[in-house]
């Protein structure tokens, strides 16, 4: 039974992927992308790790899918960049090195694997109470929150609205307008 | 299923991940394959804490989701502005920095 679902959820997470890196259209793409973080949450949920499964879900679907879906909807399409031959090409050459890797490394290293262990019951609590223990990783969870305070900050500052680029005084404005009116006149 | 079905599920996530940020010639399709290179890395850690033991692997795995999550927006952010400048969205057209 846990075999099953454990190729249910795998089979979820590997075709979404697979559809990620091969859709024409990127909202196709970002919707395959989401069977991905569906599957490895059902993945963490076999794991044992019923709270990250649903940070998963929450962070992850909630809101980065959701980011993404915004940063599609906020450029243009682009529907001549897929090259089918270059996509196959990497796509299967990646997977066959990162199988045979693994398979390679697998034989050699023993890990210190203990296949009676139990799974923890619920994960919440005892993740709560490490992560709020002085000598276990209280300092990382405060600076992780100043991280997400400047991150938070930064890309509203970094797409902040803006005018124009002032072409009076910066090299760079020069070298941008002047490759603006080569591309109108290519358009023209 | 043991450890090794997991590891052979992230390489193989791990390896999507890369073939989307590498082949796919916009900038949405190189976050989405950070995303996907983030996921297989987490779901190692997820993987190896249960099965080595303690709760270590999970708790990297959530710090590894929030910074995931800031990088998202960061980067967006990055996009809409590179693209407000350059007019597109492949990752080969801002090139300024040849000039």
């Amino acid at each position: 039974m846990e075999l099953l679902f454990f190729l249910l959820f795998a089979g979820l997470a590997i075709a979404g992927a697979v559809a990620t890196v091969w859709m024409r259209y990127v909202v196709h793409s970002a919707f395959a992308l989401m069977g991905t973080f569906l599957g490895v949450a059902g993945l963490y949920v076999l794991l044992g790790a019923d709270f990250l499964a649903i940070t998963q879900i929450l962070i992850y679907v909630g809101g980065i899918l959701v980011l993404i879906l915004f940063g599609i909807m906020l450029t243009p399409p682009d529907r001549t960049e897929r090259n089918a031959k270059r996509v196959i090409g990497f796509s299967a050459s990646l997977v066959a090195i990162a199988l045979f890797l693994a398979v390679q490394i697998g034989s050699v290293v023993r890990w210190a694997e203990k296949s009676n262990l139990e799974a923890p019951k619920a994960t919440a609590a005892p993740i709560g109470r490490e992560l709020l223990r002085p000598d276990g990783y209280l300092i990382p969870f405060e600076l992780v929150s100043v991280v997400l305070l400047v991150a938070l900050i930064g890309s509203v500052f970094i797409a902040r609205r803006r005018k124009a680029v002032r072409v009076d005084d910066s090299s760079t404005a020069a070298i941008l307008a002047e490759r603006g009116t080569l591309q109108q006149k290519a358009g023209a | 299923m043991g450890l090794a079905g997991y590891l052979i599920v992230a390489a193989i996530l791990f390896a999507l991940g890369i073939a989307c940020t590498v082949a796919r010639k916009n900038v949405i399709y190189v976050l989405m394959g950070i995303e996907l290179i983030l996921n297989a890395a987490n779901l190692n850690l997820v993987a190896f804490s249960r099965f080595v033991g303690g709760l270590d692997g999970q708790i990297f795995a959530i710090f590894s989701i929030i910074l995931a999550a800031a990088e998202a927006a960061v980067a967006l952010a990055i996009v809409l502005n590179v693209f407000g400048l350059f007019d597109s969205i492949r990752p080969d057209d801002p090139d300024l920095m040849k000039e």
